[in-house]
This record gives C-alpha cells, sequence and structure tokens, in this order.
C-alpha cells in the first residue's frame, strides 16, 4: 500500500485511539449519589471500658512488690466491646457491636459507617454502650436535623463532649 | 505450543494486526511498540507534569485555585499541558492493557519469559498509584470522591493507628498531609515506577524503549489534539460537608472505587488482590517446559561475542577462555536465561555446513532439541525430495508462525526451525548450490518475532546489514523473505506463487540462453 493511502488509515486509527482514551477518562458518569439523597456518616474512635473494675491494692499488696512495679490501681487490659444503635424516623439505621482491636483486646475501635438517606427532615436516636459492666447505653443522642439533598452530616462521638456530636 | 484458550484472542489479534500492518507498515505498528509506547507516554507524562508542577501551589486552599489558573486562564500552555498529562496518563494504561492482551494471546508469557510477565503486573498497580495520587492533587469533588475512597481501603488495612476516613470528614486535612500526597505522586512512585521498569526488562537485551520516529510523532500529535479539542477540566473545588453526587470517573485509574458503593472495603481488597495473584501466577497455569538450553563446543568456539551480541534474552556471556586455546574469551550460556531460540546458531561463523570434513556439523553453539547438523540433514533430505521438479523450493519457517506442514507443494520442501534467526546464511547459499532453484525464508511477521529479535537479525544478514554475511556470490533474485502468520494463508501462498513463477521464467530464461550459447 503507497503512503499516501497509508496516511488516511492512520489517521482513522489514531482518531479511534484518541476518542477511547477520551471517552473512558470522563465517561459514562457516575452516579455516586442520587438527587434529593443525603449521607449520614458515623465516624469515631473510641476506646470502650476496661471489662472488669479496676483494684485497688492495698498497703501489704505493694509492699509485696518490687519497687518498681507498685502500681496502686490494677486494671484488666481487655476493654469492653462497643455497641452502637442509631434509630432514624423510628426505624433502626444501624446496630451494631464493635469488638476491640488488638492480640488482647485492649486497643479501641475505629467506626466509619455511611448510610444514603433521603433529605429532608428526620429524627435521630443514637446510642452507645461501651462498657459491660453497665446494663443499658450509657450514651444517648436525640436530634431533629433538616438533610439538604448531597449534604453530608456526620456523627461524631467525643466522651469528653458529653458523647455524640452532630457536624 | 499454544493452548486452546489462546486460540479465539489470537485470532482476533492477528487479524487486527494485519489490519494495523495494513495501517502503519510492520515498522511503525503500534501493536509491536506497546511496551515502548507505554515508555513513550510516561516521557510526555513526566515533560507535562513537570511543567504543571512549576504552577501548581501543594496546599488545600491553594491546589485547586492554581489548576483551575492553568486550565482557563493559561490555557494555551499549561492547559494544553495538563491535558497532555492526563490523556498521556490514559493513553500508557491503554498501551500496557494491550501490552497484557497481546502477550497473552501470542503465548509470549510462560516458560522463559516468567520473569517479565510476573514483575509486570505489579507496575500496573504502580501507575494506577500514580493515576489516583495524582487525581487527589487537583482537590476538587472527584479528588474528594477518591481521597474518602481510599481511605476507606486503607483503613481496611493495619497500617495507621487511627482512621484515616475521619480527617476527610471533620475537615481537620491539613497542607501538611497534602504536601505528602504531592511528594508521592511527584517522586515516590515515579521512582519506584523506574525501578520496577528496570526489573521488568531486566532479563531482555538490546530494550526498546524508544518508538520508532513516525509513530511517536503521530502519537504525539492525536494526544495534542485532542489536548486543545477536548481539554481536560475539573469539577466543582471539594468541599467536605457535600457528598459528590455525579462523577466523570476516569475508568482507566478509579474503576474501583465505584465497588464501594456496593461492597465492603474488605471485598473489593479481596476482589484486587485475587486478580493481581491470578495474573502473577499465570505463567505457570499450565507449566510451559523451556526447550533444552543451547550448549557451548569450545573447541569450535573462537570467542568472536556474535551469539553475546545477538541473544534476546541475554543468556549468553563472554568470559576470558578456560581452555587454554589462543582466543582470548569464550561464551557462557546461561541455561535460566536461555529460551532455546537457536538465533546464537544462526550467528556462529561455525555454523557452515559446507565443511565436508565432518560426518556430524559441530558449530560452536548449538541447541540440543534442533541442531545446526539437524537443519543440514533436513535440507539435504528436502532436497531429495524435490527430485525431477521442475522448480524446487525450500521454505524455512518457524514453528510460532505460519504452520509450514499446510503447504502440501510437490515442488516444495518445508523446514521448520526454531525460529528462522536460528539459519545462518550459509545455509541458504548450501540450498541453492545444492539444487534448489529458490529459498523462501517464511517464519513470524515482520518486526513481531516470538523471539524478539530472530526474523530481524535474518533479514539483516541476507541483506549484508549483520554478520554472518550471505555469500555476495549468491544469487538474491532466488532468495525471498516474506514473514506469515497463522492467518496468513493465503497471503503466504501467493507469495509462494509469485516467487515459483519468477523462478521457472529465470530458468527458462537461462536455460535459452544456455542453448544459444551452445549454437554459437
Amino acid at each position: 500500500m503507497t503512503k499516501l493511502l497509508r496516511y488516511p488509515l492512520q489517521i482513522f486509527n489514531y482518531f479511534i485511539f484518541v476518542t477511547i482514551v477520551w471517552y473512558f477518562s470522563i465517561a459514562p458518569a457516575y452516579n455516586h449519589l442520587e438527587p434529593g439523597y443525603a449521607v449520614i456518616a458515623l465516624a469515631f474512635g473510641h476506646a470502650g471500658q476496661p471489662v472488669k473494675e479496676c483494684v485497688r491494692r492495698t498497703p501489704e499488696e505493694l509492699a509485696k512488690l518490687p519497687p518498681n512495679m507498685r502500681n496502686p490501681i490494677v486494671c484488666p487490659r481487655q476493654r469492653s466491646p462497643i455497641e452502637v444503635e442509631i434509630i432514624m424516623d423510628d426505624q433502626p439505621m444501624l446496630q451494631e457491636r464493635f469488638q476491640p482491636q488488638g492480640f488482647s483486646g485492649d486497643w479501641g475501635v475505629d467506626v466509619y459507617r455511611q448510610f444514603k438517606v433521603p433529605s429532608g427532615p428526620h429524627h435521630l436516636k443514637m446510642r452507645l454502650k461501651d462498657s459491660v459492666r453497665v446494663k443499658d447505653f450509657n450514651y444517648v443522642h436525640e436530634a431533629k436535623v433538616v438533610l439538604k439533598s448531597a449534604q453530608l452530616l456526620v456523627i461524631d462521638f467525643q466522651p469528653n463532649e458529653g458523647g455524640f456530636i452532630i457536624k | 505450543m499454544k493452548k486452546w484458550f489462546h486460540k479465539p484472542i489470537n485470532r482476533l489479534y492477528l487479524y487486527v494486526d494485519g489490519w494495523f500492518n495494513l495501517a502503519f507498515g510492520t515498522v511503525n505498528n503500534p501493536l509491536y511498540h506497546l511496551g515502548s509506547l507505554a515508555f513513550f507516554f510516561f516521557w510526555i507524562v513526566l515533560i507535562s507534569g513537570l511543567y504543571v508542577f512549576v504552577l501548581f501551589d501543594t496546599s488545600i486552599s491553594g491546589a485547586y485555585q492554581s489548576v483551575e489558573y492553568m486550565t482557563h486562564e493559561q490555557w494555551y500552555l499549561a492547559g494544553i499541558m495538563r491535558s497532555l498529562h492526563r490523556y498521556a496518563s490514559d493513553a500508557a494504561v491503554v498501551t500496557i492493557i494491550l501490552h497484557i492482551i497481546r502477550e497473552f494471546s501470542l503465548d509470549r508469557y510462560r516458560g522463559f519469559r516468567w520473569f517479565s510477565w510476573f514483575t509486570g503486573v505489579p507496575i500496573l498497580w504502580i501507575v494506577i498509584l500514580l493515576g489516583i495520587s495524582g487525581y487527589w492533587l487537583v482537590w476538587d469533588q472527584l479528588a474528594q470522591y477518591v481521597a474518602i475512597g481510599s481511605s476507606q481501603l486503607l483503613d481496611v488495612l493495619p497500617i495507621f493507628s487511627s482512621a484515616m476516613t475521619r480527617n476527610f470528614l471533620s475537615g481537620q486535612l491539613s497542607d501538611r498531609f497534602f504536601t505528602l500526597m504531592a511528594f508521592i505522586h511527584l517522586l515516590g512512585l515515579p521512582v519506584v515506577l523506574i525501578f520496577a521498569l528496570w526489573i521488568h526488562v531486566k532479563r531482555l537485551s538490546k530494550v526498546e524503549i524508544i518508538v520508532p520516529r513516525g509513530l511517536a510523532i503521530g502519537s504525539f500529535l492525536a494526544l495534542l489534539v485532542l489536548s486543545l479539542v477536548k481539554p481536560a477540566i475539573s469539577h466543582e473545588q471539594a468541599d467536605l460537608m457535600i457528598v459528590p453526587a455525579t462523577l466523570n470517573l476516569d475508568w482507566f485509574y478509579l474503576n474501583v472505587y465505584p465497588l464501594l458503593d456496593y461492597w465492603t472495603a474488605g471485598q473489593t481488597w479481596v476482589l484486587t488482590i485475587s486478580i493481581t495473584l491470578l495474573l502473577m501466577v499465570m505463567p505457570w497455569i499450565p507449566l510451559k517446559r523451556n526447550p533444552p538450553a543451547a550448549e557451548v563446543e569450545l573447541s569450535h568456539c573462537n570467542g568472536c561475542g556474535q551469539c553475546f551480541d545477538d541473544c534476546p534474552f541475554d543468556a549468553i556471556s563472554m568470559q576470558a577462555r578456560s581452555d587454554g586455546a589462543r582466543w582470548k574469551m569464550e561464551a557462557i550460556v546461561d541455561p535460566v536465561l536461555c529460551s532455546g531460540c537457536g538465533i546464537c546458531v544462526g550467528s556462529c561463523p561455525y555454523s557452515n555446513p559446507f565443511r565436508r570434513s565432518e560426518v556430524r556439523l559441530t558449530t560452536g553453539i548449538d541447541t540440543p532439541a534442533f541442531s545446526a547438523h539437524d537443519v543440514r540433514t533436513a535440507t539435504t533430505k528436502g532436497l531429495e525430495t524435490l527430485k525431477g521438479q521442475t522448480v524446487k523450493i525450500i521454505v524455512y519457517g518457524c514453528n510460532h508462525g505460519f504452520n509450514l506442514a499446510n503447504i502440501n507443494d510437490a515442488d516444495i520442501a518445508t523446514i521448520s526451525l526454531p525460529c528462522t534467526g536460528m539459519l545462518p546464511p550459509a545455509f541458504i547459499d548450501y540450498a541453492l548450490k545444492k539444487g534448489a532453484d529458490g529459498v523462501l525464508m517464511s517464519g513470524c511477521r515482520s518486526s513481531d518475532c516470538y523471539y524478539r529479535l530472530g526474523n530481524r537479525w535474518m533479514e539483516k544478514r541476507l541483506q549484508g546489514e549483520r554478520v554472518p554475511l550471505l555469500n555476495a556470490r549468491a544469487d538474491r533474485s532466488r532468495i525471498q523473505i516474506c514473514g506469515a502468520a497463522e492467518t496468513d494463508e493465503a497471503k503466504l501462498l501467493k507469495e509462494i506463487d509469485a516467487f515459483r513463477q519468477r523462478l521457472l521464467t529465470n530458468k527458462q530464461a537461462s536455460q535459452t540462453a544456455e542453448k544459444e550459447a551452445g549454437h554459437d
């Protein structure tokens, strides 16, 4: 085939190539979130309470220990699992028990969960239990929120600031 | 030997390959340069990236604005550079994927080739990570989506002490973190990529990382035109208080993220790691045994180094003479690297079929599976079968091109070699002097040798551009080269017919001339 005939074929091939490159670099568009929906994200890091009460050693017990190991309070290493419950408009959205991390179960847990929900007003009830030594949820928070379309509502948990925080 | 699962994709590939040969010729056929094309696109990415980096602000507050400035204010230079940066990155992925498909379809990934395939798989990952980190830096809503998705994936791994995802929800992301990402994209991953590429081609010699000029110009112009017609643009600026809804994903790089909407991060990891492992173990499914490695016969090796220079897989090295002979060097074959192609046999000056003194033809370096002696015996036997024919043609082919067993003409004797590069030019001269009217060299399509360089060396030897040379007195009009793949039966048979006709005409002309000379 002569060069003159080859050039149009080459241009055609280059056209196909760059069309593929261009098209799949932006298309097909992906709908990550439908219109009229928002996202509620539960995201926090928290260490549960020790599974047993800490015990204060008596002076006699302390005296038996080497001087560098005389810690007056002894706590068990293992921490309690964390139970979380989120109820939206009287419907359970999340009911989950997070086990502590680490070989000895002495680490905290990092929680990230997201829920796509219709935008508009909602009633949220959040409960958290971080100790096996208490019977019921020891942190409870309720809130009314109005979610805009595509809004990201973050539920955090900071025990030092009273528990659940909505951002 | 190709397996049943190669055949459908192999035939499809050969037809597409034929189409590209029609348009580009064998020298500029992009399918023969997919690896070097990926290198070429990488250079475009590097150079355009350096320019973009000059104007880029590596801070969360300034990154988006600086990219917008490049795209809209300085569109005529920085905008084009940005577009070239993106499209060349995408083009690199396309060529890498085609490279993988091609090597699979041609069964060029098993046996001695396992190393290149195995080390090539991580390169795909490094390239993907480069692209992902690049999209992150724009800090638009796509970057936000990628950042959160990446954090979800990383949080599953026990790398960080606390959840990385929370950084992107609480809006506490710092410039320091962003600078780290810029460092990873601009220096960390490119250095790792260059190192990985070096390992990838470690077992090859004469690696081609420069594409032919025509192909380079065409590819660059195509990307430049695309950058002008459809410049790369950003999404809206990232806003951590909203969720990006509709995204124009770059599917070459970001295809894994939508899975996170349906699967957990752990499941997504399982899928990606499974695909990666499957790709990595493919050279052993099923196992392909290499032909026996070439062996050096020191008594016939003068240490010329031609086999060392011709070996496509770096399996031959030269070392100081160990047998006390008068020559300085001797060839050493590494059996682990040797493909058994026999190209070294074709390059050895001792591979001379005219050496009558020996019962068995011994050469300096030989392949046990099909030796130079075997080639001479096959040639002699082939010529005997052609006795009484008007035109006698010897066709040398290879085990990876068109199957010569499909040629059933009485005036043709076929000899299939491991590679046509195995045939020393002296054998062609030998066949012509022993009674063949013509010799046709078939084998793989031109520039697409199964053993990389075999048919190229063969062509250069016959053209007098590479030693060992074809005897200067050999009649070139009686020699024909026609590379043919499995699907090229019609083309090859047509070429043989034309060659036969030419030989017949020449023969008749010379017979007539001889008669006339006799009358005089």
